[in-house]
């Protein structure tokens, strides 16, 4: 077991910090799935991080010069390198205060991007920064498409979903390919913590984030965050659908620790998958058929998890 | 007390980096880099320098990290070349408007197609507009001291800039040369320790690099020319320093027996010292020719440079960069540009040579004053020329 996590006893709906990192009065949508996620994040990891921000959703909606929704240090440079950052910012802060010009003090740094920045563009920076061993935390906010640039499909964009690059037509039905599953590819770097969460399940994601942060070495969260505007669903049902996905197995929650996978919320009454994608734009053009193919997949994916569960 | 030792180019400039006491090296290796990165990481392994040297996985994420660890507070260096620097490019543009002071060493190399390690400056021509300061040595002793005056002038508070000095790639980077290295106290009293102007810190945050929406773009783009122009002062205030100090005196324009001369040669980097010899023994044959050496790249020193081309009234313009379906060489265009209706301008005449590695001799030198005065009498055919094609 990581020893750091003794240490921490957990969030509870009544000791939630009140503080607010990421401030209100920034430009997302509404109904933000995404924002409401990092919102959550930045609550559980308090003042003391400094955050390296891809290019998205997120940097677009909170810096726009001279605004700042940020109370924390905060840097972008690009799409596909906030690992990179990170790993910069984190060595150097590692060596000025081993030579004592800066005080000797943790702070967590923090690197985040959207499904595009983190599964697609910026996988190359995250594995290089994971098999250096940084002492990083970095974030996936997924909202399963290129939502910043207006929804063009992403690795993380699920079967059958619409977007404006996976229009299903004559010849189509949509996204052809199921999503890539990230959090497999980057427990595969045998860094010590990788998690799921959703913003439905609050506690469960600011202990989660909480915990990556308090790990040596990288850890990851793959956080699923409900994006009305690129969904084509109700702003009032993000949390709604974020709570369905995990529901119907779609989205399984689960950590991964040390190579361990514990199932965070086991789902033995599975609502059916069809509850999900009624109601999303993006899925209304789908047949029963590819409903039911999708019903199928998911129930393999999830066993998957399960028996990786039952093993560890 | 400076030592005059007889070393590697590549481990003299690495050599600088460690009398600097830089704080992190991100580094991928590229040929002919490979051997400035290779003594840093052996001076960090043996404890001879207290430095994080951060084994990335590509050019881009060396000056990813770069500007990570920079913002943080940290020295940071860099040396890269060719396809990397390439690689590199999209973040190369990042680092000048945050105001990130950097410093790399670029070990110039050719691009491919074809494929080529040798040298000539088409990668550093390609990023020419990135918004760094740019310096080019001619020599090893050059490339040791212009390493330190990069650390001392990217960080002094009225830079805050990043970067690169240009050493050619193989003839400089990989040749032996007798060069005085500057004893640890001595770099002490030229270098001060990096005081950032900004960094990220959770007692005092801040937002670094967000959104330019179309209101503050274009001032943004205005502040970086303008702190990128002022920085000249600095730039040659550190050299005279440098001169007080150890006796060598660098300039943004250097002169080679140009004074009375008819015919300037005007050159970049390491072929300088081949064009001396050149500009000898045709001054030995009773020619008034002369040469002018470009050492401070970016920001161009227009004022530096009308003045040391005197009364001359023929310009040859040797560029190391062939740029496909332009109508001149880089640094003739900006030559060009530059006394663009100037009364009195002299005639400029754009040359290409030594591309991928081929050396520019004296004879090409003697050639190029030839048929630059040539075409004094009577216009070229082409803008430019390329040099010493072999025709079979």
């Amino acid at each position: 077991m990581i020893p750091e996590f003794e240490k921490f006893k957990g969030f509870s709906a009544k000791n939630l910090p009140k503080d607010e990192p990421l401030a209100s009065g920034h430009r997302a949508c509404q109904g933000c799935g995404e924002v409401l996620a990092l919102r959550m994040v930045m609550k559980a990891l308090g003042r003391e991080v400094i955050v390296c921000n891809a290019t998205g959703c997120m940097e677009i909606i909170t810096t726009p010069f001279p605004q700042t929704a940020w109370n924390v240090p905060w840097i972008h440079v690009a799409f596909e390198n906030a690992a990179a950052v990170a790993s910069g910012v984190e060595a150097g802060r590692k060596v000025l205060m081993r030579k004592g010009r800066i005080p000797k003090r943790h702070i967590d740094i923090l690197a985040v991007g959207g499904d595009g920045a983190t599964g697609d563009i910026g996988l190359q920076w995250i594995s290089g920064a994971f098999e250096r061993g940084h002492d990083l935390l970095y974030v996936c906010l997924d909202n399963e498409a290129y939502m910043n640039t207006g929804i063009q499909r992403s690795g993380c964009t699920p079967y059958g979903a619409m977007t404006t690059t996976s229009p299903p037509g004559k010849e189509s039905f949509g996204q052809v390919t199921w999503k890539k599953n990230i959090p497999a590819i980057m427990a595969a770097h045998g860094i010590p913590y990788v998690a799921t969460a959703s913003p439905a399940y609050y506690l469960d994601l600011m202990n989660k984030v909480k915990k990556a942060a308090l790990v040596k070495g990288p850890a990851y969260v793959h956080i699923y965050s409900p994006c009305p505007t690129g969904w084509g669903s109700a702003g009032d049902k993000s949390v709604e659908y974020a709570r369905l996905a995990v529901e119907t197995k779609v989205f399984p929650l689960y950590e991964v620790i040390e190579g361990r996978y514990i199932i965070s919320r086991k789902i033995t009454k599975p609502k059916p998958v069809s509850d999900y994608l009624k109601g999303q734009r993006r899925f209304r053009h789908l047949t029963d058929e590819q409903i039911s193919y999708i019903q199928n997949r998911v129930d393999t994916e999830y066993e998957k998890i399960v028996k990786l569960a039952e093993m560890s | 007390m400076a030592k005059r030792v007889g070393i590697e180019v590549s481990i003299a400039v690495a050599e600088a980096v460690r009398l600097a006491d830089v704080d992190v090296v991100p580094a991928y290796p590229i040929t002919p880099q490979t051997h400035i990165v290779e003594h840093l990481s052996e001076f960090v392994a043996n404890g001879e320098l207290d430095a994080e040297f951060i084994p990335v996985e590509s050019e881009h994420a060396a000056m990813s990290c770069c500007c990570g660890s920079s913002a943080a507070g940290a020295r940071t260096f860099t040396s890269s070349s060719s396809q990397g620097l390439s690689l590199m490019s999209e973040i190369l543009y990042h680092p000048g408007p945050m105001r990130l002071p950097i410093v790399m060493v670029v070990a110039n190399r050719a691009l491919a197609a074809p494929i080529s390690i040798w040298n000539d400056h088409q990668d550093i021509m390609v990023q020419r507009d990135i918004g760094w300061i740019q310096t080019f040595a001619e020599n090893g002793q050059d490339a040791f001291d212009l390493t330190l005056h990069a650390f001392r002038v990217a960080e002094d508070r009225r830079v805050s800039l990043p970067m690169i000095v240009n050493i050619d790639g193989f003839t400089l980077s990989h040749v032996i040369e007798p060069i005085e290295i500057l004893s640890k106290e001595e770099v002490g009293r030229f270098l001060p320790p990096f005081k950032p102007r900004f960094r990220l810190d959770t007692k005092k945050p801040i937002s670094i690099g967000p959104v330019g929406v179309p209101e503050v773009y274009t001032e943004a783009k205005v502040a970086h020319n303008e702190a990128l122009k002022a920085s000249k002062r600095v730039i040659v205030q550190a050299w005279k320093e440098f001169a007080n100090l150890f006796g060598r005196q660098y300039n943004p324009v250097e002169t080679y027996r140009s004074e009375d001369a008819e015919v300037i040669l005007v050159t970049m980097g390491s072929i300088s010292e081949t064009a001396m010899t050149a500009v000898d023994a045709m001054r030995d044959a009773g020619q008034k020719v002369g040469l002018v050496r470009i050492r401070l790249w970016r920001p161009f020193p227009g004022p530096e440079f009308k003045k040391a081309i005197g009364k001359a009234g023929v310009l040859a313009v040797i560029d190391r960069c062939l740029p496909p379906g332009a109508v001149c060489g880089p640094v003739g265009a900006e030559l060009r540009s530059l006394f663009y209706k100037v009364p009195g301008a002299p005639k400029i005449f754009s040359f290409v040579a030594g591309l991928g590695g081929r050396d520019v001799t004296v004879d090409r030198f003697k050639e190029i004053v030839e048929k630059a005065r040539t075409y004094a009498k009577r216009r070229p055919v082409e803008n430019y020329e390329v040099i010493g094609v072999r025709e079979q």
